[in-house]
């Protein structure tokens, strides 16, 4: 099993998820999140209208955990779908996978691949 | 007693209580999200603390008759005013003169607290509400309007709705505050919530409908015209403002436009009763300038009036009181000004601000410094406190309570 998570334009969330239905995986949550990369966040206004400043900008946070099978589709499913009609721009977002030792389903007890 | 001028002073009344808690959103928009409950309650809380002092002793030592400089506690818990006793001159019950004033004591304290947010001690500023009225603003409104020496002195200082009495006052004090208490650990980067700043500009300008059209005490003419060089000076500083942003960054700021329709507002408070459209017209352009170029200088100092009380309140109210005596037009409030060849006037208003800007700022100065060495009080929370946010530390509430289970 791995967990991928993948940062993304928080206006690319309703695309995604919908690929990575698509792509089989039908379990994941997400939340908005605020943080910075290679893009530097966003400006804003510090003051009344006169001066503005580099804050860290608006984000989604997606996470899913899935069998290693599906690792290749489901990592092509989010990069297409997590870039913008335009294809590809900074501040499009990452995603990292790590390796989950096991998962259990509450209502059956159930683990491994067959509890997710 | 007209009922026609009864009723719209009743009105104009309830309108000039409601700017209180738009001013509490506008400052609350602007603070961390952690310090919000703060600061809507230090207006929120001015509106119990200051209506009790009002109806004890503040009338009495602002409106009672004593002397050129206070007036005297003759009408102490408004002894003696009965409901049909008609106010001196005018054609409404008294006591609802009482009532109208007693809305513009209820803000001018509430306009200080921008100075100090975030970091001031509550159970400290519930003392500092009490004396500031009695000390500062009661003697003031005597001056000016109480029938002491400003309202005398030359042909007499003009301030229809408060612009020395209410905005110089609040914003020369806001910096005796800010100095005191010193500057924030840790000021956020943007304000936490712009809705909240726009609501509370637009209650703002709404109620101050009444504050500048019911100065006058009659539903009259003049009301009439107070009512639209107010909307005119709010719209032309709203609009100074935000262009000047646009022009400056390439975006223009809601916060900014907000800023800029109160600090049109502001200068044309004193200016209300006696100018006309065309020089609320220029008093709304100049305000929205000057205060503009007073936030910018003011943010490149170590001065942490963290809500720009000064560089809106005081840098507006100056202007605006210097700019009742340049474009003051004699048909509309009998009293002519520089424009019209009584260049004098601009010299009694001037004298007007001085004298409050000084003795504002030095009593101000002496009750904060007074409240600072009194033992139990203080004016700043501890350091965790601050960390943490007034809102917990000081009212142990939440703006925005994101547990799982909401």
């Amino acid at each position: 099993m791995i967990k991928i998570e993948a940062i993304v334009r928080p206006e690319r969330i309703n695309s995604v998820t919908q690929a990575l239905e698509e792509a089989g995986c039908g379990g994941f949550h997400y939340q908005n999140i605020t943080g910075q990369g290679r893009q530097g966040g966003v400006e804003v206004f510090t003051g009344r209208g006169g001066n503005m400043a580099k804050a860290a900008g608006p984000k989604t946070l997606l996470v899913t955990v899935i069998p290693d099978g599906m690792r290749d589709s489901v990592i092509e499913a989010i990069v297409e779908s997590a870039k913008g009609p335009d294809g590809g721009q900074i501040g499009d977002g990452k995603i990292f996978v790590s390796p989950v030792s096991n998962a259990i389903r509450i209502r059956t007890g159930e683990d491994g691949d067959a509890a997710i | 007693m007209d009922s026609g001028n009864t009723a719209w002073m009743l009105t104009a009344s309830a309108l000039v209580l409601l700017m209180t808690p738009g001013l509490a959103f506008f400052y609350g928009g602007l603070v961390r999200a952690k310090n919000v409950i703060s600061t809507i309650m230090y207006s929120f809380i001015a509106m119990a603390v200051v209506s009790i002092v009002w109806v004890l002793w503040g009338y009495s030592l602002a409106f009672g008759p004593g002397s050129a400089f206070i007036g005297d506690l003759s009408l102490f818990g408004l002894s003696g005013i009965d409901t049909k006793e008609v106010y001196d001159g005018y054609t409404i019950p008294t006591l609802l003169f009482i009532i109208f004033q007693m809305m513009f004591a209820i803000i001018t304290p509430a306009l200080i607290t921008g100075a100090f947010v975030e970091r001031f001690k509550f159970t400290t500023y519930l003392v500092f509400l009490v004396i500031w009225v009695t000390l500062v603003y009661a003697p003031v409104a005597h001056w000016v309007w109480g029938g002491g020496w400003l309202g005398s002195f030359g042909d007499g200082a003009l301030d229809f709705a408060g612009g020395t009495v209410v905005h110089i006052n609040a914003g020369v004090a806001a910096v005796a505050a800010a100095v005191l208490v010193g500057k924030r650990k840790d000021p956020g980067l943007e304000p936490h919530n712009v809705p909240y700043v726009v609501l509370g500009a637009a209650l703002l300008w709404f109620g101050w409908f009444g504050f500048n059209a019911g100065s006058g005490l009659n539903a009259d003419g003049q009301a009439v015209n107070a009512f639209l060089v107010t909307n005119t000076a709010a719209a032309a500083a709203a609009l100074t403002w935000g262009l000047i942003s646009q022009f400056q960054t390439g975006r223009m700021s809601a916060v900014g436009v907000a800023s800029g329709a109160v600090a049109g507002l502001v200068a044309i408070t004193p200016a209300s009763g006696f100018v006309g459209v065309l020089g609320a017209l220029a008093i709304g352009i100049g305000a929205g300038a000057l205060c503009y170029v007073a936030v910018y200088i003011r943010a490149k100092t170590q001065l942490d009036d963290a809500l720009e009380v000064f560089a809106v309140h005081g840098v507006g109210g100056i202007w605006g009181a210097i700019a009742t005596g340049i474009f003051a037009v004699a048909a509309i409030g009998g009293t002519a000004g520089a424009i019209e060849g009584n260049s004098g006037q601009v010299v009694t208003q001037v004298v007007a601000v001085l004298a409050t800007m000084a003795y504002s700022f030095v009593a101000t100065l002496v009750i904060l410094k007074v409240l600072d060495l009194i033992p139990g009080l203080g004016l700043r929370v501890s350091g965790d406190e601050e960390d943490q946010g007034l809102d917990l530390s000081a009212h142990g509430e939440r703006a925005f309570v994101r547990d799982g289970a909401d």
